[in-house]
């Protein structure tokens, strides 16, 4: 048992650290979130020049070893800093799907885009009627002589706008939701047929909606095999949630601090409001849900290697943890700061409205609550 | 006791749903699921112009002062049937707040020149009471008001501070304001009610864009801001009497039953219309429960509400009970925000545009998803406005249980 991090762990925190604290402050992403583009591709460039994006792969595909606690640092810090740049869709997701899935070539023709920081890629899996069932999809990939033809439409896509490549789900056969018949295919924002609309998302980012009119893939785009993607996209999705579960903790963390810190300023009837009992304990209570989460999002990224049933309820149990405790945070930091909490300007909105998209991303308590019940 | 409607009183229903249905402005339909911050002051004021018209824009006040002299249950009747067709609601500042303090400690003067500006709708109000540095605590408020004397001004005050929070101070045309008149007293003994003309050399109006991305609040900055001794309420350093007077009606108005039943039904049909696995998500046993909680949480609010109103018209209140209101109040408003923002799912992410919006903006989503993420976060402000919902339980603890 230990749960101390490695020597070359602390000195990757500690490079995100200075860099979030240089480039990263909260003036600066507000001002970058409201520009057209909404990001910085000169930050991407230097996760990647620190060797960010390389971090979770394995050597021998070009990383730097590490694997989800790395992620989760990096995560950790990212929410502490509010980061908008697409870490969670490139590298854990695209570069997820990649490692467990996909072939040799595939690997050795596409990570390095990744770790290099040249490749920014989303994944659209969500579609309207399928709310967080994975599995429940109208959009189609047909066998087209060596490849497939793509049909369809897909929701909420974060990150697009910055993409120039999609992750798809698509059902090569069975019934709508049906677990047997999804594929997962790598199709080019570019290729003729896919046409997206952008817009901003409420926590400073951006998404797409995604539609595909008889897109054409080669057989080289197909991740895993055919019909058999479900499997592959849950284990992914799970990597995703260990990743997010990092990020609402960085969150949180900045939350709880601002807000101890705001009550021990903040005079009101001539005493520190944190003199008063009825928040003293409020700020405890956000202080337990932010630690219970901690220790959830370290058994979530312990646990991804483990078997599917293991997995699936600890990333579930992770997402009902953080979805709870980020929403009591959230709304009690706002609370506690007064109609301060309230305002654009200050950064606990912003914390609070990030935690409240986390919930959602992915599948909301209830639905991770039902996942778990169903796993066990 | 009696819960039922009587035949007079169902008569009435049906008067006053005919009423709205032929009168209120097409083109507003789906106003009271707006945001303030987002509408122009005209359509703001549409309906509160209409019903001034008919005589119905203050159904509250006695009839003297422009009154309907409606029943309790007659003043219920009307708020269920506005929630219903889910009118805009109608700004409180001039009609709830400052209107009744007016008509209780104005002298007649004041009767005569303000209340018919706040009935037409002519004066728009804000209201002047937290600063930067007095939000919970209010009576330690700052902005000062000496007494000063000249030719050119007669008798007047100078003001000299800041308030913040203002709803809707870009538009107002008037703002009522506590103010400290003595440096000396004991807190809430130096304090004053001025009504200060917005127009008045020394005034500027900053905007707070809160974090749903609308224009609601603002800071306003008073600076050698002079103002007749004439717009003093009642007696100098009384107004923390008449404060609390006017923000006892704040809380009773606060409870807002009737739009959270409109509210819940809209959530309803959300839930109906977004699908789990190809069934209504209303159809599942968590949220359906979830929904249930909420609404017997409301049907207890209501009866609670109603018990508090006649009381009142017994000649008893709004006491400290009112507190209740509006914990409970907010409460449900936030939680049905929250269940909202739950049954939309993924689509909850889209931000609505607010500000500046050219009306070319691309909304993805049904249309009963849009705005769903930043309607809760603005809720957010309710238990921290009229009092914070902290602050209601220190007035229960103390008035009511006697702590």
């Amino acid at each position: 048992m230990d749960f101390s991090f490695t020597e070359e762990q602390t000195l990757l925190r500690n490079t995100v650290q200075s860099l979030l604290a240089d480039k990263y402050d909260f003036d600066t992403r507000r001002k970058v979130t409201k520009t057209a583009e909404g990001w910085r591709p000169e930050i991407w460039a230097q996760f990647a020049e620190l060797g960010l994006l390389a971090a979770p792969f394995s050597e021998e595909l070009g990383g730097l070893g590490g694997g989800p606690i790395e992620n989760m640092i990096v995560m950790e810090e990212f929410g502490r800093h509010l980061v908008v740049e697409p870490y969670v869709e490139t590298v854990v997701i695209a570069g997820g799907f990649l490692r467990e899935g996909g072939t040799k070539e595939q690997q050795e023709a596409l990570i390095p885009g990744i770790v290099g920081g040249e490749t920014v890629w989303a994944f659209a899996y969500a579609e309207p009627q399928g709310r967080y069932n994975l599995a429940d999809l109208t959009t189609t990939a047909k066998k087209d002589g060596s490849g497939y033809t793509i049909n369809g439409y897909k929701a909420v896509v974060l990150g697009a706008p910055w993409a120039q490549k999609l992750i798809v789900t698509a059902r090569t056969s069975g019934g709508q939701r049906d677990r047997d018949g999804v594929s997962v295919f790598i199709v080019d924002k570019s290729a003729a047929g896919v046409s997206t609309r952008d817009y901003p998302t409420v926590d400073g980012r951006r998404a797409s909606e995604i539609t595909f009119e008889n897109v054409k893939v080669g057989a080289d785009a197909l991740i895993g095999a055919e019909g058999k993607g479900l499997a592959l996209v849950e284990k992914i999705t799970d990597e995703a949630i260990a990743a997010l579960s990092a990020e609402a903790i960085g969150c949180m963390k900045e939350l709880n601090t601002a807000t101890v810190e705001y009550c021990k300023t903040r005079k009101q009837f001539g005493v520190p409001i944190g003199k008063f009992q009825v928040l003293q304990h409020r700020m405890v209570d956000m202080f337990m849900a932010h630690e219970q989460s901690v220790s959830m999002t370290y058994m979530v990224n312990l646990k991804l290697g483990e078997s599917d049933v293991e997995r699936t309820k600890a990333a579930a149990g992770a997402k009902v943890q953080i979805g709870k405790a980020g929403r009591f945070v959230g709304q009690q930091a706002v609370q506690l700061h007064g109609g301060m909490g309230m305002t654009d300007e200050l950064n606990v909105g912003h914390y609070f409205k990030r935690l409240t998209m986390i919930d959602t991303q992915f599948g909301n308590v209830d639905h991770q609550l039902k996942r778990y019940s169903e796993a066990a | 006791m009696d819960m039922r409607f009587s035949p007079e009183e169902l008569a009435f229903r049906d008067e006053v749903r005919e009423f709205i249905a032929s009168n209120y402005p097409q083109e507003l339909k789906g106003g009271a699921r707006r945001s303030r911050g987002e509408m122009s002051k005209e359509d703001i004021l549409r309906w509160h112009r209409i019903l001034y018209k008919k005589g119905w824009i203050v159904p509250h006040w006695p009839v003297e002062y422009g009154g309907t002299g409606w029943t309790i249950t007659q003043r219920y009747i009307w708020n269920e049937e506005n929630a219903r067709a889910e009118t805009s609601p109608l700004l409180p500042f001039g009609l709830s707040m400052v209107g009744p303090v007016i008509y209780t400690f104005g002298n007649e003067e004041q009767k005569k020149r303000f209340l018919p500006g706040i009935l037409s709708g002519d004066d728009w109000w804000c209201q002047g009471y937290s600063e930067p540095g007095s939000g919970s605590d209010l009576a330690s408020l700052r902005t000062k008001a000496v007494r000063a004397k000249s030719e050119k001004d007669g008798d007047h005050y100078i003001v000299n501070g800041g308030k913040t929070w203002t709803t809707l101070a870009q538009f107002a045309d008037w703002m009522f304001c506590l103010v400290r008149t003595d440096p000396n007293a004991k807190a809430q003994e130096g304090i004053s009610f001025l009504l200060i003309d917005m127009k008045t050399p020394g005034i500027t109006v900053r905007p707070i864009i809160t974090m749903d991305g609308a224009h609601e609040v603002n800071e306003v900055f008073l600076e050698d801001v002079k103002v007749p001794v004439e717009n003093l309420i009642g007696e100098e350093n009384k107004g923390w009497t008449y404060a609390k007077f006017l923000l006892g009606n704040e809380r009773s108005g606060i409870a807002g039953v009737a739009r959270s039943k409109k509210a819940i039904e809209r959530l309803k049909n959300i839930a109906n219309a977004e699908l789990i696995d190809g069934a209504p998500l209303m159809k599942t046993d968590e949220f359906s429960r979830k929904v249930a909680e909420l609404e017997i949480d409301l049907s207890a609010l209501e009866v609670t509400e109603l018990r508090t109103l006649a009381a009142e018209s017994k000649g008893r209140g709004p006491g400290p009970e009112a507190s209740i209101l509006k914990i409970k109040g907010t409460e449900i408003q936030q939680r049905i925000t929250e269940l909202a923002v739950e049954a939309v799912g993924n689509y909850a992410m889209v931000q609505a545009p607010r500000m500046e919006a050219t009306g070319n903006e691309f909304v993805p989503g049904p249309d009963y998803s849009t705005g769903t993420a930043q309607d809760y976060f603005n809720m957010r402000k309710t238990s921290i406005y009229g009092g914070s919902n902290e602050i209601q339980h220190n007035i229960i603890a103390k008035m009511v249980l006697g702590l």
